[in-house]
């Protein structure tokens, strides 16, 4: 397995230019495929409008201790780009005025940057109630002495966990996570269990992401679910509370990827013919709000990775915070959000028709 | 090259109802009907689809079905011992038969 980033490799794709050139270059796929505007045209759902700003998503740095394969952010140890504590207090500044009802802390791996721990803390006093859902890739867990007591940290301030499982088998995960990924995850999925994370009834919740390990869609989420919690209690012992499946995002290294296997033409014309409108509807797009390390917003954590800011050009920073035009402004979308859209749809949440 | 099988053909299954709407509809329905959760998992049916795929040898099928099982979560071994499966009926069918042909051998035999 590959263990640089497009950026070390100073790959064409690890700039966001190129990425959106090969997206709408249609020699790369044989033939035009549709746009992703024309389609939501044809549902009446051009231009693509915000119905609320609920989740405040805040992505904290490219630094992280994996390179997994399908990485849209091009994450790993080498990338230094992390969000500052003086970004971060606008941040908490945000949260705290605007009461968002969650606030969804991403990466890279969140907890490597060294004001994460304050971060959260800071953001509970501003805002008791909303939910915090931190991404946590396991891993870092049992990566240094100094993470072991993440989950006590966790549960200390109430913050939901959702973590990256690619599969119930080490061959698969390792694959694409990484060599020994598997066997660390089920380490920390076990510390996690015994502060009482995917426990039923101790409140504190535990939910796991599937992506699929090469170039095809995911299956029917619910039974899935099943399968993991059988396997997993089974095998290691092992619980938690929901199963997400995500589709995998043609941006990124996933894109390079798809690239590199000539798989790509084939993978967008699948996402294509899936395209759901109920899924559609729902992209999470439409009730969040992304920021980047440099305080930065977008629409989502692809648009940020795609360097596409959001439209309402007087509010393309947290200096600049304005939420009324963030309401009225229109979703930027290209033919990557075609990963949102494909069968059930798939959100940071998972499918987003049932 | 000019080959019967065309990988591209089979996204243009569904275009069988041009020449006979009515039994093509029935047949899609019917065909989405059965893969459908019931008592036995989709999984599983996918599983069954694929060793059926293999037995009848339709490369169509097989390149969907080594799709679908994978899209639902079957392992690398799960296939190929799903594919085993059918190398052993078809094998046994053939094999069964020598009961048969024992039969006739004796029959006609002093
Ligand atoms: S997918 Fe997550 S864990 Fe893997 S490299 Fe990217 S940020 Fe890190
Ligand atoms: S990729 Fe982002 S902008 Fe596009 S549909 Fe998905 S969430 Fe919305």
């Amino acid at each position: 397995m590959d263990l640089k980033t497009l950026h070390k490799k100073q790959d064409q794709l690890a700039g966001s230019e190129y990425q959106l050139k090969v997206l709408n270059d249609d020699e790369k796929t044989g033939k035009k495929l549709a746009r992703f505007s024309e389609k939501l045209t044809a549902i009446l759902l051009f231009p693509l409008k915000p119905l609320a700003l609920d989740i405040f998503q805040v992505n904290m740095g490219k630094m992280c201790n994996q390179v997994c394969q399908h990485c849209h952010v091009d994450a790993g140890p080498d990338r230094k780009e992390i969000m500052t504590r003086d970004t971060m207090q606008t941040c908490v500044d945000l949260i705290g005025q605007h009461q968002f009802t969650t606030v969804d802390l991403t990466g890279g791996a969140p907890e490597l940057n060294p004001n994460f721990r304050w971060f959260v803390e800071e953001i509970r006093k501003v805002n008791p109630s909303c939910k915090i859902i931190v991404r946590c890739n396991l891993t870092i867990i049992v990566a240094n002495k100094k993470y072991n007591d993440l989950p006590v940290f966790y549960k200390t301030n109430g913050i939901e966990v959702v973590s990256s499982l690619p599969f119930y088998s080490a061959s698969r995960t390792d694959k694409q996570r990484g060599d020994g990924v598997f066997e660390d995850s089920m380490k920390a999925l076990s510390i996690l269990n015994a502060v009482g994370y995917g426990i039923e009834n101790s409140g504190l919740i535990l939910n796991l992401v599937y992506n699929p390990a090469g170039a095809f869609l995911p299956p029917d989420q619910t039974a899935l679910e099943k399968e993991y919690k059988t396997e997993l209690k089974n095998k290691y012992g092992i619980t938690f509370n929901n199963l997400f499946a995500i589709t995998n995002m043609p941006v990124s290294r996933y894109l390079n990827y798809l690239l590199q296997t000539g798989n790509y033409a084939s993978y967008m014309e699948k996402l294509i013919s899936a395209f759901n409108p109920a899924a559609a509807n729902n992209v999470m797009c439409r009730n969040t709000l992304s920021i980047g390390w440099d305080g930065y917003i977008y629409d989502c954590d692809f648009n940020q990775m795609l360097d596409l800011k959001v439209e309402a050009k007087d509010s393309q920073h947290i200096n600049d915070f304005n939420n009324d035009s963030l309401k009225k402004r229109n979703i930027i979308v290209n033919q990557h959000c075609y990963g949102c859209t494909a069968g059930a749809g798939s959100s940071c949440g998972g499918e987003v028709v049932g | 090259m000019k080959t019967y099988y065309n990988p591209e053909d089979l996204k243009k299954f569904g275009t069988i109802a041009e020449f006979q709407k009515p039994l093509a509809d029935k047949f899609f329905d019917y065909y989405g009907e059965v893969f459908k959760e019931g008592a036995l998992t989709a999984r599983e049916k996918s599983l069954i689809a694929l060793a059926v795929a293999h037995a009848v040898q339709c490369p169509y099928c097989i390149d969907a079905y080594s799709v679908d099982t994978t899209e639902k979560g079957c392992t690398e071994a799960q296939v190929m011992e799903a594919i085993h499966v059918a190398a052993a009926i078809r094998g046994g069918a053939t094999l069964v038969h020598g009961v048969q042909m024992m039969n006739k051998v004796k029959e006609i035999s002093m």
